[in-house]
């Protein structure tokens, strides 16, 4: 009772292994996947992506995403993300000095262009920063 | 007459260029077996992209309403053409053949009356373009390959901007192009067309995908909607297929250096043959001289 998992960036396949089940995080709400699920194609925002190896597995594997979309279908869930990293590489100190940097940033912007990049970046790392206190 | 110590002078000299150009063959192979390493990895995204593409668009109804990156904007007298090339030379043909074919696509849609614009990536295209184009370069992006691999984030770049300009109205068409890898001794400059969409390529990759793939179709479900998720889709793809673009155009460039270094070197060889033959030649004739000189002085005592 498993489904294939894929995890690939545009760079390269990060993980391709069979999970009981996947919890990813849809724009509309959390999944989890499963065997058999129905064929679906969900875009995802940034969160977490959670890997249950096994039924009640206590410490699924994390994987924070910046969002992408996933392929699912009855076999195989296929996640496209553009970036992703481990939840337990990431470093709660790092996320929040960034978090500061960018609202510097976002007061020194000069136009509209450049404001809208800042505040998608910060968008970003809030959901980074929720997903390394969680 | 050249002399003697003229003749040893270019052979050394020749021989050092060949040492230099066979080093930057080897070199240039093993930046090539990277880059096609690389293309290799990067190529399980492409596909679920292109393959995802094909099923969300097949459930879509071109309209009005959907997205300009797929409709279009209505209009198409504006173009901007993504050119790509590489930073560096000294390999063979490649930009110049791709510089050529630009020159051509310029020409066609300046003669249909159309506005073009150009974005420049690789610093080659750009010093060649700069001139004849001017003003008409909105940008110009150097050193996307680095030292090692191609980074996305400096893909994303490109994108980000060219998405930007289009939001901004500036353009109603967008193209790309670049040198396709087909084999190490071959690239072809191609010519792709980024912006709006175009349904007919990813229908092409949906049959390559029916065919390699056993599994079967089922009906899909969308979250949220097929438009929406299709909105979110091809910004991204653009990102992918310029990422792609990129890593072909860097491993074309790496196989183009090591064919033109080979050639180089070859022609180095034969050089430093002719050279030696010629070399010689020079000296057996001065011998002969010496001697034609001392026996005629002995024969007039």
């Amino acid at each position: 009772m498993s489904i294939n998992f894929e995890l690939v960036s545009p760079e390269e396949k990060l993980v391709s292994e069979p999970v009981y089940m996947a919890v990813i995080p849809g724009i509309t709400g959390e999944m989890g996947v499963g065997k058999d699920h129905a064929s679906f194609v969900v875009a995802l925002q940034a969160g977490v992506v959670k890997l249950f190896a096994s039924e009640g597995d206590k410490a699924p594997r994390k994987i924070f995403i910046a969002g992408g979309f996933a392929d699912i279908t009855g076999e195989n869930c296929t996640v496209l993300a553009e970036q992703a990293v481990n939840v337990n590489e990431l470093d709660k100190k790092a996320v929040e000095q960034e978090l500061k940097d960018l609202n510097e940033d976002l007061g020194r912007a000069a136009d509209d262009t450049e404001r809208k990049r800042v505040q998608k970046a910060i968008k970003l790392v809030n959901a980074k920063l929720t997903a390394v206190t969680e | 007459m050249p002399s003697l110590r003229d003749y040893r002078d270019r052979i050394t000299s020749v021989k050092s260029t060949r040492k230099i150009t066979s080093a930057m063959k080897m070199v240039a192979a093993s930046k090539l077996r990277r880059a096609q390493e690389q293309a290799e990895e990067a190529q399980p995204y492409a596909n679920a992209m292109a393959e995802m593409m094909a099923r969300v668009a097949a459930n879509v109804v071109i309209t009005q309403a959907s997205s300009p990156l797929l409709a279009g904007t209505g209009s198409d007298n504006r173009h901007l053409l993504i050119i790509m090339t590489s930073d560096r030379g000294l390999c063979g043909g490649f930009n110049a053949n791709l510089v050529k074919t630009a020159r051509a696509k310029i020409s066609e849609l300046k003669g249909a009356g159309k506005e073009v614009f150009v974005v420049c990536v690789g610093r080659k295209g750009r010093d060649v373009l700069k001139r004849e184009l001017g003003g008409n370069i909105w940008e110009s992006f150097t050193d996307m390959v680095g030292k090692k691999r191609v980074e996305y984030a400096q893909v994303a770049k490109v994108s980000e901007y060219v998405l930007e300009r289009f939001e901004a109205g500036d353009f109603d068409v967008c193209t790309l192009i670049y040198n396709e890898f087909k084999s190490v001794l071959s690239q072809t400059p191609t010519v792709q067309q980024l912006i709006p969409f175009s349904a007919d390529d990813a229908q092409q990759d949906n049959k390559a995908e029916e065919k390699t793939s056993a599994e079967p179709y089922s009906p899909y479900d969308f979250e949220p909607t097929e438009e929406e998720i299709l909105t979110e889709l091809l910004p991204r793809n653009i990102g992918v297929q310029i990422f792609r673009a990129l890593l072909d155009s860097a491993a074309g460039e790496q196989a183009a250096r090591m064919t033109a270094m080979d050639n180089a070197t070859r022609n180095a060889g034969e050089m430093i043959n002719d050279l030696t033959l010629q070399y010689n030649r020079a000296r057996q004739a001065a011998i002969t001289k010496e001697l034609i000189e001392i026996i005629s002085g002995a024969e007039a005592v």
